[in-house]
Order: structure tokens, then C-alpha cells, then sequence
């Protein structure tokens, strides 16, 4: 595990890493690290919070453990389970130890499976834990993860409460689709992400895609800030605008311009009204 | 530093940001770990600890700009320069306009943050006319400084002959530049009135309103286009809070075959009991708007968020109205924008039949007997306006049978309750006929409307 003595000290490492942080996101890590708080990235889709926790896993040289949240998820889904179809079977196998021992045996850690927080919090390596995409979980299931967030440890009731053994660094990410609990807000360092700045964004793509020569991704970086400016059910994503980087280097493209930006929307926006909507004002 | 700190996080809780104890004590732990010689670093520790909505960001900002911008510490270790005699290359107080305004552009283009502050500071001391003491926030001196600069030409034009995506890239390197000169003389604004006043009483004075809490019909251009921004985010919540509310309620009945299924694997015994979904009925809307000059802005809000939400409903259907009646549903078909939609009503629908004044009641009826259909007993049926009749006869036997005949009829009056039935309102002759009459003159308000309605 590494520790970082400055915000910038650790900017510079997750560039190393291929991600590229504003002093807002190095300055709002750091200070996690340090009061060892979670943080909970919001922001539009597809500006990289995902993204950020791997890269902050890859600079302290900690095991990634990703909670993919879902409508649905429950407690024996993202905590732990007790492994019933094998309590079944030892129940039924033969055993001289009397019901007693058996009750004792078959509540002991044998049985459980680990779900990705309990993995989290009893790994002995320390560990980066992400619970991606919080805001899709019910509201009663956010509960859940209080204890976790706050004292980072889970209370099994058969079993007794399990600490961590080292600090996890956790990152929360939402696109905020739903208001999150305040008592989870709380618990947490907010961490707010916004589109890049044309600027931010041409070096995010020339890190991001080998062989793209800086004039050409500082003209996709302003061709998409100008689209983002438009009133469009679904604005382009960093990811997006990397893809489309992509597109234009295969197709050999030196120089975007209207004719090239309109040929390739397709990559870009992910709705035909949006497409028409763009096609047309670039048309003169 | 604490005291500081206590006292903004006062300004916070005052400006409508909910900073707990909790929270506080984060923000004041975490000082421990900023260079606080950057003032952005210390932004950034304060407000990933103290502020957890997007939605207060614009109000922490306003608010630190105030508390922490007194004195850049580098200014603090060498004694403060008297303002009207900053020691400077060029002496900025002697330029004439015009050269203060070349030196300015020029600073702002090549980015010489030094240069722009002290001429800046020269520009408001020189035409901001700052009185000492008055209670204000500064808006007005940035006007005045901003007009005599006449920042909107300092910085060269849009070429009319470049591409559209040249064009937009030109233009919008020169809003930034005008942006960065206007934060600049803001901030120097800003430092001057602190020092005069201090930071509670400035900060006290550029308080806004929560975006949710504005009153719709008196909302300047500029609010009006933020919350413009606020309605899709604010549906996606809703909708999500909808389709909980709506699980929560209907938990279903037990499903024997699904159950029965899965007990297979534990032995034949039930642990997992599978439930089946129950159907879920949407509401079928019928909206009468009031499009007239007083209240179409709410009219279109509501429309706006009511289509927003289509989803939850089984069919909406809109009728708008002045003193005659036309649907309007069509003219807001997925993907349209919805600003250009409204235009669209305003010139194109038969909303006036006599003379453009509201007739509620001469509408009642004519609704009756063009689209009377429309309201079924299946239907919840919406009506928006001030019931502000124009002393015509309200007719309220006609909107009886319409409420009558309906499964439920709201009424949102974007009036403030107090003035209901004063002057020629004649709210009190509908009011007792729907099953409930509303003040909605916020966001806030009609999102609870729209979140009761949804669920039937």
C-alpha cells in the first residue's frame, strides 16, 4: 500500500496511471485517504467515476472489489449469505454429535458465503471497495451500507460483529437518478464531477488514445463542448467523445470539421432526435 | 480559523444548505490535510464536507467567495496595499479608459492573473463608485463597471465567415474570457465590500432563494433557464420514487408455482417465497390550462413536467385556453422542444375566440361541447389557472358537470391563497365542486402535486 503526503503527490500518480484528475478530484481523494472517508462521486454518465476508483485502486496498489448495485439487491446479495443447501446436507448427513453441535457447526464461517462488502471488510490485503451506481438501490436497502460506511465493519447475528481487518477506501458513484438518504450523504465526502474542460478533455483523449495528435484532440474537445452546449435528451460522455476519437483516427481523419463531425454523430449521440437536432445546426 | 468556520457554516445553514454537526466537524478535520495557502484546495475541502447536493453548490460558492476572499494569504504576509495606490509597473489609477481597457484584454487574453487583478481593482475603484456602508451585495457595482468597460467589445467578434463549429469554438473562448474579467472584477468588488462590511453582512445580502422555492410566475429569464435544466433531473427522480411508493403499496400475492419451483433446491422447503406482480392502474389525465399572459409560464411548466412524467400515466391529454379552447396534446411530440412547442400554441391554437381576455366560464362550456368525451369516469382531471374571470359569468354549473363526471379534478392556482377570490378571482365558485384546490407556485409544489397525482 502507498500513502500520498499531498494532493498533488497523488494527481501526479493517478496520471500514471492513465487517469487524469482536476485539482478538485486529487484534492477530494486525498482528503478521503487521509480522514478515511468514503466519497460518493455524482455526476452525469460517463464522465469517468467508475473510472477513478480503479485508477485510485492502481496507485495505492489495492485489490479492487466492486459492489455493482441493482434494483433488487438485497442483503444476502451484497453482505453475505448462510450457504443453506449445505446446512441442508449436513443436517441430513450422519453425525454423532446431537442436534447441539450440529446448530453450533452449521452458523459458523464454513457456511457463509461472502458477498462483496463482507469480502471488503475481512480481505487481509487492503482493499479499494466501489459500490457503483448507489442511486438504483431502494432506498430501505442504502440502510444496509451505513455500518459499513461509517465503522466499517458488519454485524452477522450469528456470528458477532466482523471489523476490518485493514481500512477499505470506498467510493460510492451515482448518477443521481434518485435523491440519496442523508444519512448516507453524511457519511460520506461528496464528490461532485462534471464534464471536463475542452482543455482537460483534449488530455484526457491524448491519454486516453494512443496516437491522437494534439490538434486533432483539442478539435474533437471543442466540437463536443459546442454539442454539449445544445439542448440534447442525452449529452456526449467523456467516454463518448473517446470513442469517437477512436473513430476518427481509424478513419484517418486530420481535422474535424462540419462534414466529418456530421458523417459520425452516430458515435457520439445516442438518440435520432439528437443526431437531427445537431446535423442541423452544423449545416450552414 | 474556527471562528471563521463557525460562522460560515451559520451563513450555509442561513443560505439553505443543511450543514450538520457532523459535517462541520469533518470540514474543520480536514484543514488538517490542505496546503491552506490555495484558496481552490480549501474550496475543495470544505465543500466535499459540508455541502452533499448538487443542487447547493451555487450557494457554498457565493458564500466562500465572501468568507474566504478578504485576503489571499500571499497578500496577508506583506502588509495590504492601500487600495487606491497598488504598487504596480504602471501605476493602473492614472490610465485613461481606453488604455485601461487595452491592458485588460490583453491581460485577460494572455492570462496574467497578477496583471488582471490590479487593473481590475483600478477599474472598480475608478467606476464602481462603491459608497461605504450601504447594504448591498454588488451586483449593481459589477453593472457599472462591467457597462463603462463595455466588456462586451473589449474582446474580438465572432468571424462571420468561419465554419458554425469555428464560430461556436470563438465564441465561446470570448464568453470565457468575459467571464474571467467578470469574476475578477467581482472578486475585487467582493474583497471591498468585506472589507467594509464583513462577511456575514455580505453574504447575508447575496442570499438566494433555493431554485426550488422560486416563484414561477415572477421568475427572471435567467431562473427560468436553470429551471428549465432542473425538470428532466427532477423527473428521473420522481419517476424512481414513484415506482418504489408504488412497490411498496403492492407487495402481491403469494405466486404457489414460482415458490413451490424454487423450494425445489432447498429440500421441499419454502424458504424463498416468490410474490406475483400485481397490475398497476395509471391515471388518464386531462389537462385545461389557462395559456393567458398572467399564468402561461406555469401553464407551460406543469405541461413540461406532466409529459416529463408520461410514462406514469395512462394517456395525458392537454387542452389549452383564454377565453376559447383547443387541444394541444399533438403539438408536443417526443423529442420536440418544448420551448418551440409553447410558441407553437401561442400562435397557432384556437385559444382566443373574442377578445384574448379569460372566460372561464364562456370555456367550461365550449370545452363541454367540443371535447366533452375526453372526460370519462376514468379520467383525473387537471386544471391550471388563477380563476381570475374577468367578471364574466363563471359558469359553474358547466364545471360541475365536467368534475362530476371525472374520477377526481384538481385545481392548481398559481396565485398566492390570500389573493383567491379578491378582485375579479372567482375561485370560491369551483373550489368546493373539485376534490381539491391548490397554491402551486414553486417547483417544490408541483413536484408534490405531480407525485400525488401519479399515484392515483
Amino acid at each position: 500500500m502507498i500513502e500520498f503526503s499531498s494532493a498533488r503527490e497523488l494527481s501526479a500518480a493517478l496520471l500514471g496511471a492513465g487517469y487524469l484528475p482536476d485539482d478538485h478530484i486529487a484534492q477530494v481523494s486525498f482528503l478521503a485517504m487521509r480522514l478515511d472517508k468514503p466519497v460518493l462521486a455524482e455526476g452525469p454518465a460517463g464522465v469517468g467515476k467508475t473510472e477513478l476508483a480503479k485508477a485510485l485502486a492502481t496507485v495505492t496498489d489495492r485489490r479492487l472489489i466492486r459492489l455493482q448495485c441493482y434494483e433488487g439487491l438485497d442483503e444476502a446479495k451484497a453482505l453475505y449469505e448462510w450457504d443453506y443447501r449445505k446446512q441442508l446436507l449436513r443436517i441430513q448427513a450422519e453425525d454423532e454429535g446431537g442436534w447441539n453441535a450440529i446448530a453450533d457447526d452449521i452458523f459458523s464461517e464454513g457456511f457463509l458465503l461472502e458477498r462483496p462488502l463482507l469480502s471488503a471488510i475481512r480481505a487481509q490485503d487492503p482493499v479499494v471497495l466501489l459500490i457503483d451506481e448507489v442511486d438504483r438501490v431502494e432506498i430501505e436497502t442504502e440502510a444496509l451500507l451505513l455500518e459499513i460506511l461509517s465503522d466499517f465493519q458488519v454485524t452477522i447475528p450469528e456470528l458477532g460483529t466482523i471489523e476490518a481487518s485493514s481500512q477499505p477506501l470506498v467510493v460510492l458513484t451515482s448518477n443521481n437518478t434518485r435523491e440519496l438518504s442523508d444519512a448516507l450523504k453524511r457519511r460520506c465526502l461528496f464528490l461532485h464531477i462534471d464534464y471536463p474542460t475542452p482543455e482537460r478533455e483534449r488530455d484526457i483523449l491524448m491519454t486516453q488514445v494512443p496516437g491522437l495528435s494534439q490538434s486533432l484532440a483539442s478539435g474533437i474537445a471543442s466540437a463536443v463542448a459546442t454539442i454539449r452546449e445544445a439542448a440534447l435528451r442525452k449529452p456526449p460522455s467523456v467516454a463518448e467523445s473517446i470513442d469517437w476519437a477512436r473513430t476518427l483516427l481509424v478513419l484517418g481523419v486530420g481535422e474535424v470539421d462540419e462534414r466529418v463531425t456530421a458523417e459520425t454523430l452516430a458515435v457520439l449521440l445516442k438518440y435520432q432526435t439528437d443526431i437531427d437536432k445537431v446535423a442541423a445546426s452544423l449545416a450552414t | 480559523m474556527i471562528d471563521l468556520l463557525t460562522s460560515f457554516t451559520r451563513e450555509l445553514r442561513a443560505a439553505g444548505v443543511p450543514v450538520s454537526t457532523v459535517e462541520a466537524i469533518d470540514a474543520s478535520e480536514s484543514l488538517d490535510f490542505v496546503d491552506l495557502t490555495d484558496r481552490e484546495s480549501l474550496r475543495s475541502a470544505l465543500s466535499s464536507t459540508m455541502v452533499k447536493h448538487i443542487e447547493h453548490l451555487p450557494a457554498f460558492d457565493r458564500a466562500f467567495d465572501v468568507f474566504f476572499s478578504l485576503q489571499t494569504p500571499v497578500e496577508a504576509e506583506e502588509p495590504q496595499p492601500e487600495v487606491d495606490a497598488p504598487a504596480a509597473a504602471v501605476d493602473p489609477g492614472e490610465l485613461s479608459l481606453e488604455e485601461l481597457r487595452g491592458l485588460l484584454a490583453e491581460a485577460v487574453i494572455s492570462g496574467d492573473v497578477d496583471a488582471i487583478r490590479r487593473l481590475a481593482r483600478a477599474a472598480v475603484l475608478a467606476f464602481g463608485g462603491i459608497e461605504a456602508g450601504r447594504p448591498v451585495g454588488g451586483v449593481y457595482y459589477l453593472y457599472r463597471v462591467m457597462r463603462r468597460l463595455e466588456a462586451d467589445t473589449m474582446f474580438e467578434d465572432v468571424d462571420a465567415d468561419a465554419t458554425p463549429l469555428e464560430q461556436a469554438d470563438q465564441a465561446r473562448a470570448r464568453q470565457n474570457r468575459i467571464d474571467l474579467l467578470r469574476s475578477y472584477v467581482e472578486e475585487e468588488i467582493r474583497r471591498m465590500l468585506v472589507a467594509d462590511r464583513g462577511p456575514e453582512a455580505v453574504a447575508a445580502t447575496i442570499r438566494k432563494q433555493a431554485i426550488e422555492d422560486i416563484d414561477l410566475g415572477h421568475a427572471s429569464r435567467a431562473d427560468l433557464v436553470r429551471l428549465q435544466h432542473t425538470i428532466r433531473p427532477l423527473t428521473r427522480r420522481l419517476a424512481a420514487r414513484l415506482a418504489q411508493r408504488r412497490r411498496a403499496r403492492n407487495p402481491g400475492r403469494l405466486d404457489v408455482r414460482r415458490t413451490v419451483r424454487s423450494s425445489m433446491s432447498a429440500g421441499g422447503i419454502p424458504i424463498d417465497p416468490a410474490f406475483k406482480r400485481r397490475h398497476i392502474t395509471k391515471p388518464d389525465v386531462v389537462m385545461l390550462c389557462d395559456v393567458s399572459g398572467s399564468v402561461s409560464t406555469f401553464a407551460f411548466f406543469t405541461m413540461q413536467l406532466m409529459y416529463a412524467m408520461r410514462s406514469q400515466f395512462a394517456r395525458v391529454r392537454v387542452f389549452a385556453f383564454i377565453d376559447g379552447v383547443d387541444e394541444i396534446t399533438d403539438y408536443f411530440a417526443p423529442g420536440v422542444d418544448f420551448a418551440e412547442a409553447a410558441g407553437r400554441v401561442m400562435r397557432e391554437a384556437d385559444v382566443v375566440a373574442v377578445d384574448g381576455h379569460s372566460d372561464y366560464g364562456r370555456v367550461f362550456s365550449e370545452f363541454e361541447e367540443q371535447f366533452g368525451e375526453a372526460v370519462t369516469p376514468r379520467t383525473t382531471l387537471i386544471i391550471t389557472g388563477d380563476a381570475r374571470s374577468n367578471y364574466r359569468n363563471p359558469h359553474e354549473e358547466r364545471f360541475a358537470e365536467l368534475a362530476e363526471r371525472a374520477r377526481t379534478s384538481w385545481w392548481l392556482n398559481p396565485e398566492m391563497s390570500r389573493f383567491w377570490n379578491t378582485g375579479d378571482s372567482v375561485m370560491a365558485r369551483y373550489q368546493d365542486l373539485c376534490d381539491g384546490v391548490f397554491e402551486v407556485r414553486t417547483l417544490r409544489q408541483l413536484e408534490s402535486f405531480v407525485e400525488k397525482v401519479s399515484l392515483g
